[in-house]
Parts: C-alpha cells; structure tokens; sequence
C-alpha cells in the first residue's frame, strides 16, 4: 500500500470565527500502480485534499502514510515525499520562469541533487516524453503556445520521476485536441512505467474514459469510491453535488426507458457503441 | 442589422528581440470577415492560438485592426474617440471568474461599472437589481462573492457586464474552470439574456455541447475563419473539425461511430433526443421487418 490516509480532518482556520472544515474524517488507500479520478464540484475539498498528499498541508486530525511510514513522524523527510509525490497544480504554465524550456525541466531534478548530467538526461527523456518538439527546447518557455507551455510544465514535474503524480485539472482551457493528447500521454507513461496517478478533473466524459477507479468528494467527505461505471450509476446522486454523469450515460438511460434493453451503466462512446449495435443487430 | 462587421480584419503582433527591434511578426488574424446580426446567439471555437480571444478583444476595442475594418453598433473600433462607447455596446466576461469581481459584496460589484460611467444612484440600483435577477442571484445580492461557487461567481461577472446595458456580450471560454453545474449555469443565463432581453451572444469555448444551441459556429485556425455554419452543418463533418483539432459534441461522436458501423443514422445528430428517436425507430422496424 503506498498512501493510506487515516481518518483525516482539516480545518482552516481552526479556533477562529473563519473556521471552515475543509476536509471531514477522510479514510482512503491508495495503492502502487492505481489510476484514480478525483472529482467533486468547486470547494468540494479535492484540492485541499491532494495538498495533504505530498504534505503542503498538514492534517489537523488523523495521519498520513506513504510507503509505511508516517508523514507527520518529527523526523520524517518531507523534502523527499515532495520528490516522490509530484503534483502538477492548476494551469502549471504560470510557474515557469527559466530562460530555457529545457532549464526549466532541469530545475526540478536539480532540485534533487541530481549532477547536472544526470539532470539533463532527465529533462530530455521528461521532454521527449511529453511529445515536446525538440526544435523548441532552446527557446523561451514565454514564447510557445498554451498547449506546448502545458506540456514543458508538466514535463518539469515528470523530469523528477515521482512514483505518485497528482495532476489538478491538466486539460482547463485546452482545445479538443490538446486535452486528448495530454491525457493520452499521461496514460501512456502510467502503463509504462506504473506510476500512480491520481487526476482532478471537472470532466466527467475524460475520467469515464481514462481512470480504473472513481474517487467523488463532496462537502469535505468520500462520497462515492469505485470503477467509473460503479459510480456513475448514482447519477441522480452526483446530480446533488454539482457533478453530472458522462453525457452517453443519459442517453443509455433514456434508450432503456423508451424500452430498448441496453446496459444503463455505460460511460463511454465505445462501450455505448458495442451495447447499441448488440441491441440493434 | 448588423452589431459586428469585420471586413478584411487583420492583427499582427510584433515579436521584439531583448533591445526591442521588431524580429518578426506574427499574425494572429488574417483578413477575416464577419458580421453578426443582432439579437444572434454565436459561438466561436478553435484551436488554442488560432486567433478566437484576439478577436473578442477586437469587438471590445481592447485591440486595434493593423488593417481592414472593424465596425461595433456603427462604430469604428479604429477609432480612439468611440472605444469608451464600444466596451459599453459590447461587454465582455473573461475565463477566470476571480480576476473579475473587485468588490467585496454582490450587488457593489454589479454596480461598478454603471458607477463608474456616472449613472445616478437610483438607476445603478434598479440596474443592480435587474442585472441580478437576470442572471438569478438575487438573492446573493449581500454575500460575498468569495463565498460563491465559480459558476455563480462567473454568473455575477456577466450581472455586472449586463448592468452596463450592453447590446452584446462576449464571453471568452466563461466556463473552462467550473464544474459540469456551474458550466451549465452559465451557458443557460447566456441564453436566457439571448432570448428574453435580446442580447447578442459571443460565447467562446471548447467545450462543444455548448455549442449545440447556437444560432451560427464560426471555426477558427491560424487567424483565418475556416468553417461557418448552423451547428447541425458544423458538427455533420467529423473528420474535419477534428483536423482543426475540435471535436463534436458525445452523443454526435456516437452516432457518427454507430453509422460507421452501418447503422442508417442521419448525418450530425446533436442532441439527446434526436439519438434516442432515432434509435428507437430502427429497433421497431428491426422487430417488424
């Protein structure tokens, strides 16, 4: 088990007027390997939430464990969990700042203590990873296109090789396109290299498609925890929470209704496909 | 009549090297031609860098054509003595919500714009009170907008844009940073304003189920506009809008997949219903013939 998160609460601003319970009594495991979506509407908690995991904020109850060991242990290496537990934050484009795409990947690993060799042995596997052109490497991060300035921002991440990477909505403001292939790419390093990844989206239609198991928050508290199929069939459930279902999942619901017998926990263009022509044909 | 009419409409950006000599130039928008007619609802979609916001920053006279011409409610976005004009023809709503608001409570931050142009008191608020009732936060009138969720907030950013009485409202990607309710919201107050005050629409996104219930859909790539059309003719060419790396609508990406595989399906379905009545049409003459 790699992150075991045990009954944690966090408030802001604790003992004052502004008090706020952000986070109520969360037990979660999450285990080597895993792809997990994390959804919940604006304020729900997903970002306080994810900001525990590499220890940016502390609990103000309960404990974290990553890899057996407790994160709030007065020894216990912080500066190391951030290298192990990446996140890639909310329009990531906004934190590079080198003169170089290519320094700002090396920045990270760095960071790490890494010689200036191995580092750039890194920025170059992270860069070629991410499908970065590498006629751009030399160039002014400020000076590329939004989806190129996503992908040298996430690269700078991936460059530091975390076993855990937490991405918080990579795709806002991305074309059709550009979300496609981030998320393509994030999916393919994961089989690659079995990362755990765990991804923040406002988009039901792309977790539905990428991840194996479907985390929703609401208020502060695990509402649902299964396989997207699990968890979308509480649509009606999400509903409340400000979230929705994959759009194919209403319309396998109302083909039901108007008395076809398809599966109505589809959530995906191709499983809808496959349910539609076994029905029709 | 026509609100907006592009002719020949240029942009060109100056790269400048560290000294600030011209190294190149780029051009964001290429000699596009446009017109919107009032009381339309419009939406622009293409690529990240084709040229969508340079173009909301036009009607807006945030930018000035480096050729051809741009005309706001009869005006010449060229020139300088009818900008403050324009931006109060033609409003705009940006992507992030929190960059927008500036007052502390609701209802001061839609009164600021009307404020600001010297409108007398008693009027700021009944524009105050419409303006929110329009766009149905009434009732937030005295919370503070830090308390709000990002679609009510954003909904709070298009109440200010109408208490300045616009004729046209441009929102640039309003919903890329809000959850699947707050993106609705949104795009039905969008409508709601359309259809009951008459207000000329430009909804920027990428979001294409946004798209559905526009009146025309301009594509744009590389500062040229490639595609125009109702939405029904936009979304019927899968093959090319993913080439200007759009996409279509789920439930049209389904029906396309399914006549693919030889199910006798229209071109370009776009909504729910129409899918379903399809369906359900051939299943029955499946089970007669």
């Amino acid at each position: 088990m790699s992150i075991v998160i045990k009954d944690v609460s966090y408030k802001y601003n604790p003992g004052t007027t502004y008090e706020v319970t952000a986070l109520d009594h969360i037990n979660l495991e999450i285990g080597d390997g895993e792809f997990i979506g994390l959804i919940g509407h604006t304020g729900s908690g997903k970002s306080t939430l994810i900001q525990h995991l590499n220890g940016l904020l502390s609990a103000t109850e309960g404990q974290i464990w990553y890899n057996g060991e407790n994160i709030y242990e007065k020894n216990y290496d912080k500066q190391g969990l951030r290298t192990q537990v990446g996140m890639v934050f909310q329009y990531p484009e906004h934190q590079l700042f080198e003169t170089t795409v290519f320094e700002d990947v090396k920045f990270g690993p760095k960071n790490q203590g890494l010689s200036d060799q191995e580092a750039t042995l890194r920025a170059y596997e992270a860069l070629s990873g991410v499908g970065f052109p590498d006629e751009f490497y030399d160039q002014s991060p400020f000076a590329l296109s939004g989806g190129q300035k996503r992908r040298a921002a996430i690269a700078g991440v991936l460059a530091m090789k975390p076993a855990v990477l937490i991405l918080d909505e990579p795709t806002a403001g991305l074309d059709p396109k550009g979300r496609d292939e981030i998320l393509e790419l994030i999916r393919d390093m994961h089989e690659r290299s079995g990362n755990t990844v765990i991804l923040v989206s406002h988009s039901m239609e792309d977790v539905a498609k990428y991840v194996n198991r479907l985390i929703v928050i609401d208020d502060g508290r695990i509402q649902f925890d299964g396989t997207p199929r699990e968890v979308f069939e509480n649509y009606l459930k999400l509903e409340e929470m400000g979230l929705s279902a994959p759009r194919v999942t209403y319309l396998m619901h109302r083909l039901y209704e108007a008395g076809m017998p398809v599966d109505v926990a589809v959530t995906t263009v191709s499983e809808a496909k496959q349910e539609i022509l076994k029905v029709l044909c | 009549m026509n609100i907006i009419e592009a002719i020949g409409l240029t942009h060109e950006y100056f790269r400048r090297d560290e000294e600030g000599n011209v190294e190149g130039i780029s051009v964001a928008l290429d000699k596009v031609d446009l017109d919107v007619r009032e009381g339309q609802f419009i939406a622009i979609l293409g690529h990240n860098g084709s040229g969508k916001s340079t173009l909301a920053r036009h009607i807006n006279a945030l930018l000035v054509p480096s050729e051809g011409t741009l005309i706001v409610d009869g005006m010449d976005t060229s020139d300088p003595a009818n900008v403050y004009d324009i931006r109060q023809s033609a409003g705009m709503v940006f992507q992030n919500p929190d960059n927008q608001i500036v007052a502390s409570v609701v209802e001061e931050d839609v009164g600021f714009g009307p404020e600001n142009i010297g409108v007398p008191t008693e009027e700021i608020w009944q524009r105050v009170e419409r303006s929110l009732k329009g766009v149905g936060m009434w009732k937030y009138r005295s919370k503070s907008p830090n308390r709000l969720s990002g679609g009510q907030k954003q909904r709070v950013a298009i109440a200010g844009v109408m208490a300045m009485e616009p004729k046209c409202i441009i929102l640039d990607e309003p919903t890329a940073m809000l959850d699947p309710q707050g993106r609705s919201e949104v795009v039905r107050v969008a409508h709601e304003l359309n259809k009951k005050k008459g207000v000329t629409i430009i909804l920027i996104t990428h979001y294409m189920e946004e798209v559905v219930d526009a009146d025309y859909v301009y594509v744009m790539d590389h500062g040229h506009i490639v595609l125009r059309g109702t939405p029904r003719e936009i979304f019927s060419d899968v093959e090319l809008l993913r080439k200007y790396r759009m996409d279509v609508p789920q439930i049209t990406e389904l029906a396309y997949e399914l006549k693919r595989s030889g199910l006798p399906l229209d071109d370009a379905i776009l909504t729910e219903q129409e899918l379903v009545d399809s369906l359900t049409r051939l299943a029955l003459s499946g089970r007669n013939g």
